[in-house]
């Protein structure tokens, strides 16, 4: 497996604040990684510097490109995708139209329908709703075409942040299924969750961030049985 | 007042509301992609009626020198910018929309201008000439202050709309202009001589803002300035540029602007200061409309252009006194809906 994402001695700061702290990770071809840490931690931070809305230090290489000093159009046209935190969908605007503007910085338009179809196959309830404006979705509806949305640009890496985060748990194990089986269409994914017993199940390999530094990694079934992080996250003694 | 004459006075009404609804529809279509309400607009529809008016006169219009000068700024700034971010390898592409596009249309108008063209072609040499100014406006004013809040890019946009008033005395001069009418045609309806020119205008006005729509709905590039203006962070994850949507924001609106401009110069004399006043009833137009809905928008320019065409018969020298104390109730109840609104978010 090749590496498809890494980033070195990352710091991203607020004015003078420094929420993420030479933070080093990365990512092979086709693996599901997952970074997970309390709230406040710095996550989110991470990947919001990742996708470029945030300006950071440090390197960030995608796909062998140094992309540090990218905007954040020119990493999506690389298909490094976020489905962030807030969903950030067009609340106004029909499921059909988000999906396809999903698939905007697509220079190659000839398999925009059969991309289509498939999202629909994975996710029929954006199928049935396609004409709704997507601010009249529920919670785990809106989660889903954020995902589809995200698939709509046939994503190399996608970056996922808090996946789970609001939806009831029935929901919650469709999400995790899903992003299990994107594995299977050859897509990196990079979790961030707050619920990491859900994420290290899914994931290869994980990341423990508090207070903005990794302080702890390994693989995901490793991680799963140490001790320290059952106490600490995944609510055992 | 007869019904006869409430009934001129109703058609006249929806003709300049007409033309008010095209700029209204523009300051929306602006102010949701950049969140700039652009005042200057009724200054680039004043414009176009100069630029039309030289045309017929066979003169070469200030507007070619307007736009060289724009673009020139224009393609400095984009240079200055490139390099410092360095990105060195965007210059050609930069020159190409910048400078050499603009100077492209100025020389095709110059070549074509001096083979005495028909009217047909003349109005689109005009609107030609006038496209490329609002996005070239926006790449020199405001793009370095895209991310201030909506009141600086108003406070600029103010002041923009004072140094397009004093450009246009310089390139246009003082003197007023009025246009030939598009059409001599006439027709009665239910008793009313309605001429060809203000059917003309709402059939414009209704083509146009149609086209909008299908642009809107039914293409992807439409559908990338919707989201534009419905999430900015989102379209970015989508790969939407902010700054190339509102270029093409802009494109679309100085049309929109130029065609009222087109529309009004044979029913009003036209000067280089006229813009303002259209401009500003457009935009109490929108205002009504809530600044975000584009029916909404029309529907409240048209309400504007009825109750100044009322208010002309009424009292003349008091008709833009009454338009714009229209604001104060619109404002006042939009101020309390919205509370209302929010009130059931919260709930």
């Amino acid at each position: 497996m090749s590496e498809m994402f890494s980033m070195t001695d990352v710091t991203v700061c607020y004015d003078n604040v420094e929420a993420v702290r030479n933070v080093s990770l990365s990512i092979e071809e086709g693996q599901i990684v997952t970074v997970i840490g309390p709230n406040g931690a710095g996550k989110t931070t991470l990947l919001m510097a990742a996708i470029g809305l945030l300006a950071s230090r440090g390197r960030m290489v995608f796909q062998g490109n140094d992309i540090g000093k990218m905007s954040v159009e020119d990493r999506v046209e690389r298909r490094l995708c976020l489905v962030p935190e807030k969903r950030e969908l067009f609340s106004d605007m029909s499921v059909a139209d988000n999906l396809l503007l999903g698939s905007y910085s697509l220079r190659d338009r000839s398999g925009v329908q059969t991309t289509l179809g498939e999202v629909y196959d994975r996710f029929p309830r954006l199928k049935e709703r396609q004409r709704q404006a997507a601010g009249t979705l529920s919670g785990g509806e809106r989660q889903m075409l954020a995902l589809g949305r995200a698939l709509m640009a046939k994503p190399k890496l996608l970056m996922l942040d808090e996946p789970s985060l609001g939806l009831a748990p029935l929901i919650v194990r469709e999400i995790f299924r899903t992003i299990a089986s994107l594995r299977d269409l050859g897509v990196s994914i990079l979790l961030v969750e707050q619920n990491a017993r859900a994420a290290l199940e899914t994931a290869d390999y994980g990341y423990v961030l508090e207070t903005g530094e990794i302080v702890q990694s390994g693989p995901a079934k490793d991680l799963i049985h140490d001790p320290k992080l059952i106490t600490a996250y995944l609510g055992g003694h | 007042m007869t019904s006869d004459i409430a009934a001129i006075l109703g058609i006249d009404g929806i003709a300049t509301g007409a033309v008010y609804a095209l700029v209204a529809i523009g300051t929306v279509l602006i102010f949701t992609v950049t969140r700039v309400i652009f005042i200057p607009f009724g200054d680039i529809a004043a414009f176009t009626a100069l630029t039309l008016a030289a045309l017929d006169a066979k003169r070469f219009p200030g507007t070619g020198a307007l736009v060289v000068i724009l673009a020139c700024l224009a393609t400095l700034i984009e240079i200055i910018s490139l390099i410092r971010a360095g990105e060195i390898r965007l210059l050609p592409r930069a020159l190409l929309f910048y400078l050499v596009l603009p100077l492209a249309v100025v020389g095709a108008a110059w070549l074509t201008m001096r083979a005495e063209p028909p009217l047909a072609v003349r109005l689109v040499l005009a609107l030609m000439l006038i496209t490329p100014i609002a996005p070239l406006l926006d790449r020199i004013v405001f793009r370095p202050i895209a991310d201030g809040s909506v009141l600086l890019l108003l406070t600029v946009s103010v002041a923009l709309h004072y140094a397009l008033v004093g450009l246009g005395l310089l390139f246009f001069g003082p003197e007023g202009v009025r246009t030939e009418p598009l059409t001599s045609f006439s027709a009665e309806f239910a008793g009313v001589l309605v001429s060809g020119q203000t059917m003309l205008i709402v059939i414009a006005a209704l083509v146009f803002s149609g086209l909008l729509y299908l642009f809107f709905d039914f293409t992807l590039v439409g559908k990338s300035l919707r989201a534009t203006a419905v999430n900015r962070t989102g379209s970015r994850l989508m790969g939407i540029r902010p700054a190339r949507a509102g270029t093409i924001a802009y494109l679309l609106g100085s049309l929109m602007a130029g065609v009222s401009g087109i529309l009004i110069a044979p029913v009003n004399t036209v000067f280089y200061d006229s813009g303002f006043l259209i401009g500003l009833k457009a935009f109490v137009g929108a205002i009504v409309g809530g600044m975000t809905s584009y029916p909404g928008a029309a529907i409240g320019a048209v309400g504007v252009g009825i109750l100044e065409s009322f208010a002309s018969f009424e009292s003349s020298a008091l008709k833009d006194v009454i338009v714009f104390s229209l604001l104060i109730p619109i404002l006042i109840w939009r101020s309390l809906a919205s509370l209302h609104s929010e009130e059931e978010i919260e709930e």
